[in-house]
């Protein structure tokens, strides 16, 4: 269009941005970087001084710090692996039950298997922690109605339980995500494409895992990796069921945890700003290692497998 | 019709395993706003029934208002809430115009910059955004919520808008830009009306994050003039973890504004999901 003037049209463009891009930048961009720089800074003598990767070497090496941020690693990848392999697969099946042809209340169905997601961790923390407590004990006569009451422990307060049970939790709470996804992928196959499958007497189960999850794996990429960013940036749900320490015993304690307590501090442990943005930073670069390889080689693998 | 038997067992076999998981995800819901209307004794004694009427009280929801300040966590929370999202439509919705209408230099450089932060959490620059809000005087305000909020709304609120943008016609545009309306006025009254129903997708995802978040508040404004009800119900049930009844009652008063939201806005939440996932 040469008839508008373009010169006056570049002001419309700043004055449409300036906003977004202001907050954006003062508010998220430049504390991030901030937090990266000041992770590579500590206090020396009184003062504070660019000290490398130095808080770094005592995250990863010294045992007083190591033992702690390995531990809360090792937990989150077991909260992840959670993720993964439960409120994931549970997921696709539900979106593929809600995709069944013909099927009566889908909206209602799909409006309350999504409503946990809504809750704040707070809520849906304090609700298990009350489900699960054998002083109230709804979990124990719950089990004690099917025969299985032998199975009731507290599981929340036993080490080699509680990660188990607070993962189940958040995964109790998410699994909605997945679920909408994969049924958004679902939904949006052709019909050309399920109507010649079911020429060739491919129908059912077999209909899709030979024909549709190959076409949602996209999709299925993509609900992984939201719930890797997810899953290494949690905190709340830990925080509310089992306390900032991560207990019993740290063994629920993940880096969302961690990075709190060395921040903030807690309790005899006192708060380190320097410490808490190298571990921030650590955190930082475990999610852009993910995210990477997620854009790099899995994404990329997909579109290829797509045409 | 031959298979019409076996395909009404299969029908019957899919509600089943549907429903099973739909009482797994709302009974312990029900369960504790059940119990928020029954007296302590039987809360323990009968935790599964429902509040009949001899067994019906609200003294836990009398003591929650004697004790917490529910009413002004509530009223932190929508202010926070609503504030921050007038700012992520607003700016989101102005950003996505410009980034959708117009071809310039930065155009793409400035839209990847901002779409960053969908994948960056915002929770990680935490150290550097307490240290600029005690700079700025703003901690223990509302307005440091508000800021960090926009910010971590805005890049998904501008993603999504820009695919919507794209859509409205060209013509529609040049025909205002014809009869001589400013870039501002096609904005505010051409495409904004038009893309009314993505704004209100935008606004359910941007605000339920908003209202659920306990780590900022925590972090940014833990006073006890600026608690959100977030906040509020971690400390309140944190402190009076043995009164049963008033913690079922303010558990059930912070899930019942969230749900009445939800219910309202579902089908918009859901059609946003599955309008926008796929692109």
């Amino acid at each position: 269009m040469t008839d508008r003037p373009i010169a006056r049209r570049r002001w419309h463009i700043a004055v449409f941005l300036a906003p977004a891009l202001l907050v954006y930048t003062v508010v998220m961009i430049v504390p991030l970087f901030q937090t990266l720089a000041l992770g590579l800074e500590n206090v020396r003598d009184g003062a504070t001084r660019f000290v490398g990767l130095d808080n770094f070497r005592v995250l990863f090496g010294d045992p007083r710090w190591s033992a702690g941020f390995w531990n809360a690693f090792q937990n989150n990848l077991v909260f992840f692996a959670f993720h993964m392999l439960v409120q994931n697969p549970i997921g696709i099946a539900l979106a593929a039950l809600l995709t069944v042809p013909r099927l009566r209340g889908v909206a209602l169905y799909r409006t309350a298997l999504f409503l946990p997601t809504i809750l704040s961790f707070v809520i849906v923390g304090f609700i298990w922690r009350l489900l699960l407590s054998p002083l109230w004990g709804v979990a124990p006569s719950v089990l004690d109605a099917v025969g299985l009451r032998f199975l009731f422990a507290p599981w929340l307060g036993q080490e080699g339980s509680a990660l188990i049970a607070v993962s189940l939790v958040s995964v109790w709470q998410f699994v909605g995500i997945p679920m909408i996804l994969i049924y958004a992928a679902l939904i949006t196959i052709p019909s050309e494409i399920t109507e010649a499958a079911e020429c060739d007497g491919i129908t059912g189960f077999k209909q899709f895992f030979k024909i549709k999850l190959p076409l949602i794996l996209p999709t299925i990429g993509l609900v992984s990796i939201l719930t890797f960013v997810a899953n290494f940036n949690a905190f709340d749900i830990v925080y509310v069921m089992q306390g900032a320490l991560g207990g019993p015993n740290g063994s629920t304690d993940i880096l969302g945890t961690y990075l709190y307590r060395t921040f903030f501090g807690f309790q005899l442990q006192s708060g380190d700003r320097h410490m808490g943005a190298a571990v921030a930073t650590a955190m930082f670069l475990f999610i852009l290692v993910g995210v990477s390889f997620y854009l790099f080689v899995i994404q990329r693998r997909m579109r290829r497998y797509q045409m | 019709m031959a298979t019409a038997p076996s395909q009404r067992f299969r029908m019957g076999l899919v509600h089943a395993a549907l429903l099973v998981y739909t009482a797994i995800s709302l009974v312990p819901v029900l369960v504790v706003l059940m119990n928020s209307f029954k007296a302590r004794r039987d809360i323990f004694g009968s935790p599964l029934t429902p509040p009949l009427p001899e067994t019906a009280s609200l003294a836990g929801y009398r003591q929650v208002m004697a004790q917490g300040d529910f009413v002004l966590y509530f009223q932190n929370s929508l202010i926070v809430t609503v504030g921050s999202l007038i700012f992520v439509l607003l700016f989101g919705a102005m950003a996505a115009f410009a980034f959708s209408e117009y071809r310039f230099r930065l155009n793409s450089v400035l839209a990847l910059f901002l779409a960053l932060g969908i994948m960056v959490p915002i929770r990680l620059g935490t150290v550097a955004i307490l240290q600029m809000m005690v700079a700025a005087g703003l901690v223990n305000t509302l307005t440091a919520l508000v800021l960090v909020y926009t910010a971590q709304g805005l890049p998904l609120a501008v993603f999504i808008l820009s695919e919507f943008m794209k859509t409205v016609p060209e013509d529609l545009k040049n025909a205002g830009r014809v009869d001589g309306l400013s870039e501002y006025r096609i904005f505010f009254q051409l495409v904004v009306p038009l893309v009314r129903p993505a704004l209100a997708t935008v606004a359910v995802f941007t605000m339920i994050p908003i209202w659920n978040d306990l780590w900022f508040p925590l972090i940014l404004a833990p006073g006890e003039e600026t608690r959100t009800v977030t906040l509020g119900a971690q400390i309140f049930l944190g402190q009076y973890v043995t009164n049963w009844e008033a913690v079922l009652s303010a558990l059930s008063l912070a899930i019942v504004p969230i749900l009445v939201l939800y219910l309202i806005f579902s089908r918009q939440l859901i059609r946003g999901i599955t309008a926008g996932a796929v692109k």
